[in-house]
């Protein structure tokens, strides 16, 4: 695709989410729809080199998951962050374990819950697996492996969106050239009050 | 080993490594009509080599290393490959050994520019008494040459690479030509007003940056990637303020590549000829010389001195004092980092500038004398906005767990809003830290002999560390900064002071003084023993000032560089 058809996407995608304000799992479906746009304008759905399609779709859901869309902010499917771990994956074979058996145990987990694989499940179901595994206090010998791939899927998903051109920005304004440095008063003003030393 | 090859070509001076040293040389000897030959153990680079205003997506894997290295094992061996640093604590091939019961890390770089590559750019003067620190308090040893005489030295520098800053009249770090500041960062702010607070001055940071056009330079524009080397030459390094224009004028013969092994002299004892392995081809050379001039940096430069055992020097050549590789010293090191809830949630700027920070803590105690260390430090002052990589919120991450949006509301909470107080202060020299050649033999790929490294901080540094632990940890307070209390410094194993030589200025090596039995080199860097033998690194300092040493370097370089062609015009050497 190129760049400015991609913008277009993008910018697009930031104005229906910012007049959504709140989200809601309707925009959620409607970001991922654009989503799909934006891949299929890209010449089609991205082809994973390491994991399986039924994976990958299963990786792709659980980023976006971990970073979701967010009033004028794109999450990590938007972000690609499933197609730069797969990539990852296939120059690993360590992780490329890791993570088939961490998705895997996704799909077993939530049958024995009562549901499909993890990807038909609902987000209500998807959630309350998920909050089994985010969290260490959650540690048992049965849970041990899969809180060690969720921790390890949710700190290469943080820093895949995060190092990507589309999640950058959420936090970072710089690597640019400016002719000037200059800090806004509003922001000095604004630690000033807070720290007591204005 | 593959035979020799000697040119029969005689140069009038051979420089051997292209830093801050070489490069000041290089460009001053030119610049008075001498030509010389430049022998770098790196490769020539050039300005489109600088990574400028690339972000990890520039690279495929943005950081995790190739075969994803930065998530399996311990983590090492990650990384974008845009610093210019073309080397760091480990070269393949080319070790180094560290004795039982030391610790020390040797930073190296092997390309043209050498360190000034990627430096923090911190260029500060030293202060009148750094040159006469025994006068004062009895330790170490005075320098044979007062501030006066350096002083027109670091003006030539700063007309030249430009400094950033402001007049302040502080003694311990005193003033120079200065291009304009730029304004302070947020959380610079918050220091400099806690530090006020309990009489700690803080000024605009020095930095070999420019604000203004300047020698035909454009001004920075504070993408704050210093350390990737600056592509439209805002900022110093030897490359491309020095060592590019100087070739311009064809006096400059660089010899990238050549790892120097041995100085050989001749029967009057002097250098007449510098041999050296072609990296490339692996073929062993010599270049031949009237004068020579060491600038491979301070353990490089002794290690060269050292192995030069060929030509009836047993002990090296201009070594008959046993001083050549002692009184090694690098910076006392020590850092402290809070949270600054302060911060949070505060209206998000571009708060790049310039590489290294705008704010600089001189040393303010200076006139004391009641403290339980005799020299000082200045604080370094880091934090704010960066650019994310990989593993930049796995703090904020862990803390809080779970996923979804409070997870990514804990990122923005820690992203920028912590402060890195940076101690560097000044040591003492002490007989237990010196380099050698290693005595069990250990050579690099090349058969060269390698150094081996002996280590050890005295009281005094370590009182200075414990001093720095309750300064920083007032600062923070006057912040309301949050941060871990630093443990109980109650002997010397628990004050976390840095691994010798991992501040990076490491130097003192061959060192210089006015008695030949007690310094290698004379007033002007040049060898008693040897004439025609100079050097012009960090290895001639006789003390090791708070103040980061490569102003100094440039400063003194100049000096002797001037002095070599004055000799040289004389026909003196």
């Amino acid at each position: 695709m190129s760049n400015i058809t991609r913008r277009q996407i993008l910018q697009q995608l930031a104005a229906v989410i910012a007049a959504a304000g709140t989200i809601t799992r309707v925009e959620a479906q409607q970001v991922h729809q654009m989503t799909h746009l934006a891949i299929a304008a890209a010449g089609g759905t991205y082809k994973p080199n390491s994991l399986s399609a039924h994976e990958y779709k299963t990786l792709e859901h659980l980023t976006d998951l971990i970073i979701p869309v967010e009033k004028g902010a794109p999450g990590a499917a938007l972000a690609e962050v499933a197609a730069w771990i797969d990539m990852l994956l296939s120059a690993n074979a360590e992780l490329k374990q890791t993570y088939t058996k961490g998705l895997a145990w996704l799909d077993t987990a939530i049958e024995q819950r009562g549901a499909g694989d993890f990807i038909g499940a609902t987000v209500a179901q998807q959630k309350a697996l998920l909050d089994l595994i985010a969290y260490r206090k959650n540690q048992t010998t049965e849970l041990a492996s899969a809180i060690e791939f969720f921790s390890l899927a949710r700190r290469m998903t943080v820093d895949g969106f995060y190092t990507s051109r589309v999640g950058m920005p959420d936090i970072y304004l710089g690597n640019r050239v400016l002719p000037a440095f200059t800090v806004p008063a509003e922001s000095l003003n604004y630690a000033l009050r807070r720290s007591g030393l204005g | 080993m593959a035979q020799a090859r000697a040119e029969t070509m005689v140069h009038d001076v051979v420089i051997i490594g292209s830093g801050a040293g070489g490069g000041t040389v290089t460009k001053v000897l030119t610049d008075l009509g001498v030509s010389v030959v430049l022998m770098e153990a790196g490769p020539m680079i050039g300005m489109e080599d600088f990574k400028m205003l690339k972000a990890p997506y520039d690279v495929p894997h943005r950081g995790a290393g190739e075969h994803a290295e930065a998530y399996v094992g311990d983590g090492s061996g990650a990384g974008l490959g845009f610093g210019a640093s073309y080397g760091g604590f480990g070269i393949e091939g080319e070790p180094y050994t560290v004795a039982p019961g030391s610790q020390f890390g040797w930073f190296r770089s092997r390309v043209i520019g050498g360190r000034t590559n990627h430096y923090g750019r911190h260029q500060l003067r030293f202060a009148d008494y750094d040159f006469a620190p025994r006068a004062r308090d009895g330790l170490g040893v005075d320098w044979p040459i007062s501030y006066d005489e350096i002083a027109p030295y670091y003006d030539k520098a700063e007309r030249l690479i430009g400094v950033t800053g402001k007049a302040e009249g502080i003694r311990s770090l005193p003033d120079g030509i200065f291009q304009p500041p730029a304004p302070l960062k947020v959380h610079e702010e918050l220091v400099q007003r806690s530090a006020a607070k309990l009489g700690i001055r803080a000024i605009n940071a020095r930095h070999a940056i420019i604000t203004t056009p300047t020698n035909g330079r454009p001004a920075c524009h504070y993408c704050g990637q210093c350390t990737r080397g600056c592509a439209t030459a805002s900022n110093y390094a030897s490359s491309y303020i020095q060592i590019f224009p100087a070739m311009q004028s064809g006096r400059v013969k660089v010899v990238p590549n050549a790892m120097a092994r041995e100085l050989i002299t001749d029967a009057s004892g002097k250098v007449s000829a510098v041999s050296y392995v072609d990296k490339e081809t692996g073929t062993e050379r010599q270049v031949r010389c009237r004068t020579v001039v060491l600038a491979a940096s301070a353990c490089e430069s002794a290690r060269l001195l050292l192995n030069s055992t060929a030509s009836g020097h047993p002990d090296g050549v201009a070594n008959s004092s046993g001083v050549v590789g002692r009184n090694l010293m690098d910076s006392v090191g020590y850092g402290m980092t809070a949270h600054i809830p302060a911060m949070v949630g505060m209206p998000s700027y571009n708060g790049d500038g310039y590489g290294a920070g705008h704010l600089l803590i001189p040393w303010w105690l200076w006139d004391r004398k009641d403290l339980d260390f005799p020299r000082g430090y200045h604080v370094e002052v880091y934090g704010g906005y960066y650019m994310p990589g990989i593993g930049s919120f796995q703090g904020s991450v862990n803390d809080a767990e779970g996923y979804g949006l409070p997870m990514k509301q804990a990122i923005r909470e820690g992203y920028g809003n912590y402060v890195n107080l940076a101690g560097r202060g000044e040591m003492i020299p002490n007989e237990n830290s010196y380099c050698e050649i290693d005595p069990t033999g250990v050579v690099d790929k090349w058969g060269i002999p390698v150094l081996r490294f002996h280590w050890q901080w005295g009281d005094y540094e370590l009182n200075q560390v414990r001093h720095m632990q309750k300064t920083f940890s007032e600062i923070f307070d006057g912040m309301g900064g949050v941060y871990e209390p630093p443990a109980s410094a109650e002997g010397e194993a628990k004050v976390p002071i840095s691994v010798g030589g991992s501040v990076v200025h490491e130097l003192g090596t061959v060192r210089m003084g006015d008695d030949p039995r007690t310094s290698v080199l004379n007033n002007f860097c040049q060898a008693h023993e040897v004439p025609n033998l100079f050097v012009a690194d960090a290895a001639p300092f006789a003390g090791n000032p708070d103040k980061n040493p490569t102003h100094t370097i440039i400063a003194l370089a100049w000096r002797t560089a001037e002095y070599l062609a004055e000799e040289m015009r004389k026909r003196n050497v």
